[in-house]
């Protein structure tokens, strides 16, 4: 078993050049809930590990003046269910970002650390995907924004370039009459990993008609999937039940799981039918009020 | 024997438990807190095949690694005759023991002992662990238990003869077992209905907290110290003697504060392997399992399939019933299923039974004792058919039960009769609580199901010393894993009629009390605390001599009354009383120290008995299953300190519904443990359950002076059917397959509404 050098930066541009120096497997420690995990198990061996969360920039989360937010890489959910603004206004990728884990996890565990651990079965994917986030990546060649869904690549692995890392988050403002909402199976009640996750945000007009809608399922496939055919089901309805089944079914075909020790493929695809009308009904209540 | 009154002081209430303030600020030393000086630290090797010839093991890279102080394997390990010698409530084969601790001629599943390492520091010796080569030659293996017993099965010993039946070859089936009574093919003539149910259960996990652990210390004149977290540090002194050659009087075992055991800690794993690192090297050396290794070595309870007929009149009254058990026990024999199989319908009064059971081996890790070990499973079978009966018979579940209960006199189909059981007691406090009444909701439903456990008694020593300040420290040997010390301190408080709080109870290592048979079986309330009042009766024998010696009369003339001496009558003379403190301070002078004992091989255990009662409501979209309400009412002969009672039967209950709705081994195609950790193996968490009301009925056992029947194990029985006939209340599917996890339930639900659709 090698040394780890453990280095904590205070600047962003310090952390770039620390891990663009690196030459052996490098980490980056934001809530640590997946890395210390791994790193127990003997999963990963770093040579070098990098806590973001010095940095002011990781560690914030602001709403701007045009109603949008930034959110720090290193937010963890718990802070951010104490925040009135955000969890008014965005109470779906809040509860996407809570669900992980224990109540102590819960005041670590963060957006960017959940969604570079790149597994398909990510809480808080799903949310960030349908809110149309986007993600402030910091390299050695400067700054650059991608959507969040094109962050993770297959599970474990992301886009992000030597050097890289996420920075911060950009969440649109709620437009009027959005709402949105995420949900998840478990076979227990907390502490698990979703058997199927959806993540649902939909714009509806003052006659309840949805205008905009997106919808997102996580632990069907190798990443997070964006279900356009779900979101054509229910635009410009008023999500009637005929609406609702052509959800379900738009769901269940775009599933593509695959059999392992939390679930089968019958049953994933069942469920990403069952979670999509769920999440759409509390969405839409949510778009009302 | 019955001490005849009932206006107890202390047995009865619910005294601050002496290890509490330990155990909250974190001062109690479990089994991987203790350390010593000069200490080093061992792994262990283990197998990363299910079966597996080992053709040869290379240590010499790692015993060249520097920081390696010693390296073992089963060559170090002299062989065992294969014998079955009772050790309590199993029999132990030692061939079989040291096979399992360290693999001898195969690796027989995922995670077996094949070599261990001592070092410096547990990194070096897991990076010995890597340079250990061993070369395999994989076999063919099976997990399954069916899959065992059929004809072409990998075999895991050529040399296996199974006891109770023949084999024409080569076979995994250890041993078949048959209890009858009656006539079952006459009791079936008698029927108007009979139904008959094939039922599985998984493979479940103890789960105790705390793994495995232990520092062993063998000095130079061959006396060995071992510190671990046991149930039994007399089981730990007499496995280690045996495996290692070494004289009984050579070790001396202590317990560590243990963090829960269930019965998973009553067989040995570490013990050995570090006390034999500690002989080679001459430091102490500490093992600690992970998790991982607790998962895929240590015992869980067996895997079972089941088959159930069972007939009865439109009375309601059974008339037969006919089960085959088949129960995995591991790689070794040694599956409960003989408990299985007299577990099963002990709680009815049936004339005309019949019961076979196989035990089978697998190549999964040898399974340990866990609450009750079998009578969880047979009874998932067992009540799951009574329920459906009942229901096929328009019966009240609770009613069908009543009509069939086993009362005092009952002969049980397992051999003895009955005499003072609670069980009836049980099923009427259920008629009659609300639970039973109260409305259900939609997708919700309502279950029942009674269990029975015989608990034990067994060999327990106890000394009771007074001090000269008029305390008293009570020494017992059983580690304490559900209260007992609270327990014994307030039985002994009671018989001396001093303060519980002047009574410190203590659990001796295996130099400082007489021998104790482990902690099992629901006895150490029962038993030891039998062994306590007879020491502390002892104890108050010396001192009314004591008091006779200071008024110069007989000592038949000297009472024990509210812990005074006093004269049995005018006739003795007149004596002011003398307090226990008082003859305390004299006792130099009017003989010595004051120490009371007992040693005994305890009979006349009262068996268990319980009825639960279960809500869930089932999501019939996803099969999740929540578990609303929970009422377990259970006769605990006298609860001495309530508060631990109830915490038995609500960790009883809680267990059982992680059986029920998500515990279960999974093993991938090459037979390797696919989910050795909390987070895929799935124990309830504090969310996931009610608050589980705990209902005690008080029908004392005679044969014990404060009434006492072991409470510990008989909660774990009934859960599993409670659920799933609460599930089939809920949904009108019946779920035959534990565990009944949402996928599971859901395709039952929908394989249900195609049959309806079709018909």
């Amino acid at each position: 078993m090698q040394s780890v050098q453990f280095e904590a930066p205070g600047t962003v541009d310090e952390a770039v050049a620390l891990l663009a120096g690196a030459t052996g497997d490098t980490r980056i420690l934001a809530g640590g809930t997946d890395l210390l995990v791994q790193l127990r198990a003997h999963m990963i061996n770093p040579g070098l590990i990098i806590d973001i969360k010095k940095i002011d920039e990781t560690r914030s989360l602001t709403k701007n003046a045009d109603g949008s937010y930034t959110i720090g890489a290193a937010y963890a959910g718990a802070e951010a269910t104490e925040r009135d603004d955000i969890t008014k206004d965005w109470p779906g990728v809040v509860e996407g970002w809570d669900l992980i884990g224990s109540t102590q996890i819960q005041g670590r565990a963060s957006l960017g650390g959940n969604l570079c651990n790149a597994s398909p079965a990510a809480d808080s994917v799903p949310a960030m995907i349908v809110a149309g986030m986007t993600a402030n990546i910091a390299g050695p060649k400067g700054r650059r924004t991608i959507p969040v869904q094109d962050v993770p690549v297959s599970p474990g692995k992301t886009s992000l370039g030597k050097g890289e890392f996420i920075v911060s988050f950009n969440l649109p403002g709620r437009p009027k009459g959005g709402g949105d909402a995420y949900l998840r199976l478990i076979p227990r009640t907390e502490m698990d990993i979703a058997v199927v996750g959806c993540g649902v945000a939909l714009v509806l007009d003052d006659s309840g008609t949805v205008t905009s809608a997106k919808v997102s399922l996580g632990a069907v496939s190798a990443k997070v999937l964006v279900v356009d055919a779900a979101a054509k089901a229910i635009i410009g309805t008023k999500l009637d039940d005929d609406a609702l089944a052509k959800l379900d079914a738009a769901c269940q075909a775009a599933a593509k799981p695959i059999n392992d020790k939390r679930g089968t493929i019958e049953y994933r695809t069942k469920i990403a039918g069952v979670l999509a009308r769920r999440a759409v009904k509390i969405a839409a209540e949510r778009a009302g009020s | 024997m019955s001490t005849g009154k009932t206006d107890y002081k202390w047995v009865g209430t619910r005294t601050i438990r002496p290890d509490g303030h330990d155990k909250v600020t974190g001062r109690a030393k479990f089994g991987s807190d203790f350390s010593l000086s000069g200490m080093i630290h061992g792994r262990v090797l283990r197998s990363p095949h299910a079966h597996a010839l080992i053709k040869s093991i290379d240590t010499s890279a790692a015993e060249a690694l520097a920081g390696v102080k010693a390296v073992i394997t089963s060559k170090d390990f002299k062989d065992q005759p294969s014998e079955l010698i009772p050790a309590g409530e199993a029999m132990v084969n030692y061939k079989d023991m040291t096979r399992n601790v360290m693999a001898r001629e195969k690796v027989l599943y995922d995670g077996h002992a094949v070599a261990a390492v001592a070092a410096t520091t547990v990194e070096i010796a897991e990076a010995a662990l890597e340079l250990i080569k061993v070369n395999y030659q994989v076999l063919p293996h099976v997990i399954d238990v069916d899959e065992a017993m059929a004809d072409n099965a990998p075999i895991l010993h050529d040399d296996l003869v199974p006891v109770g039946m023949d084999a024409k070859g080569p076979t995994n089936i250890a041993k078949r077992v048959e209890f009858t009574l009656g006539d079952a093919a006459k009791g079936f003539e008698q029927a108007d209905v009979i139904i008959e149910r094939s039922y599985s259960t998984a493979a479940v996990h103890q789960g105790y907290i705390e793994p495995h652990a232990v520092v062993a210390s063998v000095a130079e004149d061959g006396q060995a110290q071992i510190w671990c977290c046991t149930q039994g540090q007399f089981m730990v002194r007499t496995f280690v003697g045996q495996l290692l050659g070494m004289a009984t009087s050579s070790i001396r075992v202590t317990p560590s504060e243990i963090g829960g055991g269930f019965g998973g800690k009553t067989v040995v794993y570490l013990e050995p392997l570090a006390t034999l690192l500690s002989s080679k090297v001459g430091k102490p050396v500490k093992m600690i399992m992970s998790r991982e290794e607790v998962f895929r070595a240590s015992g869980p309870t067996s895997a079972s399939t089941m088959t159930y007929k069972i007939g009865a009149t439109k009375a309601g009254k059974i008339t037969a019933v006919d089960a085959t058990l088949k129960l995995l026990a591991g790689a070794f024999p040694g599956s409960p299923v003989q408990p299985a199989a007299m577990c099963a319908v002990a709680p009815y009064d049936v004339e005309n039974v019949h019961i076979v059971g196989y035990d089978v081996v697998a190549n999964r890790p040898k399974v340990a004792a866990y609450r009750a070990p079998g009578a969880p499973i047979s009874a998932f079978g067992a009540e799951s058919i009574i329920d459906e009966l009942a229901k096929e018979l328009g019966l009240d579940p609770l009613k069908m039960r009543q009509l069939n209960a086993a009362k005092t006199g009952t002969k049980a189909a397992y051999g003895p009769t009955f005499r003072n059981i609670g069980y009836q007691e049980t099923l009427d406090a259920a008629v009659a609580h609300d639970h039973y009444k109260a409305p259900l909701g939609p997708n919700q439903g309502r279950g029942v199901a009674s269990g029975f456990w015989f608990n034990i008694g067994g060999e327990s020593s106890a000394t009771v010393n007074i001090n000269e300040d008029g305390t008293a420290v009570v020494i017992s040997g059983n580690p304490d894993i559900g209260g007992s010390r609270a327990s014994l301190a307030m039985m002994a408080a009671e018989e001396l009629g001093i303060d519980y709080h002047d009574v410190r109870p203590i659990i001796g290592d295996t130099a400082s009390i007489g021998y104790n048979f482990l902690t099992g079986g629901s006895r150490v309330t029962f038993a030891t605390g039998l062994a306590v009042v007879e020491a502390a009766r002892d104890a108050v024998r010396q001192l009314c001599e004591r008091a006779a010696k200071i008024w110069e009369v007989d000592a038949e003339g000297v009472i024990w009354d509210d812990g005074h001496a006093k004269p049995a009558s005018t006739n003795v003379g007149e004596f002011d009383p003398l307090s226990l403190a008082q003859l305390a301070a004299q006792a130099a002078k009017t003989g010595g120290p004051i120490s009371g004992h007992n040693a005994q091989n305890v009979q006349g255990a009262g068996p268990g008995f319980a009825t639960h009662i279960c809500d869930v409501e089932v999501d019939p979209e996803t099969g999740h299953v929540t578990v609303l309400r929970y009422t377990s009412i259970q006769d605990v002969g006298r609860a001495i300190h309530p508060s631990y009672v109830e915490g038995q039967i609500q960790g009883g209950a809680a267990q059982g519904i992680g059986w029920a709705l998500n515990e279960e081994y999974i093993y991938n195609a090459q037979g390797k443990l696919d989910n050795p950790g909390f987070l895929d193996y799935r124990i309830p968490v504090a969310s996931d359950l009610p608050m589980i009301e705990a209902v005690m009925i008080e029908v004392p056992n005679d044969r014990h002076p404060y009434g006492v029947r072991g409470v510990g194990e008989v909660p774990l029985v009934p859960p599993m059917a409670a659920v799933a006939n609460a599930i089939e209340s809920a949904t009108g599917v019946r779920m035959e397959n534990l565990p009944m996890s949402p996928p599971r339930v859901l395709a039952a639900i929908d394989a249900a509404q195609l049959r309806q659709a079709a018909e």
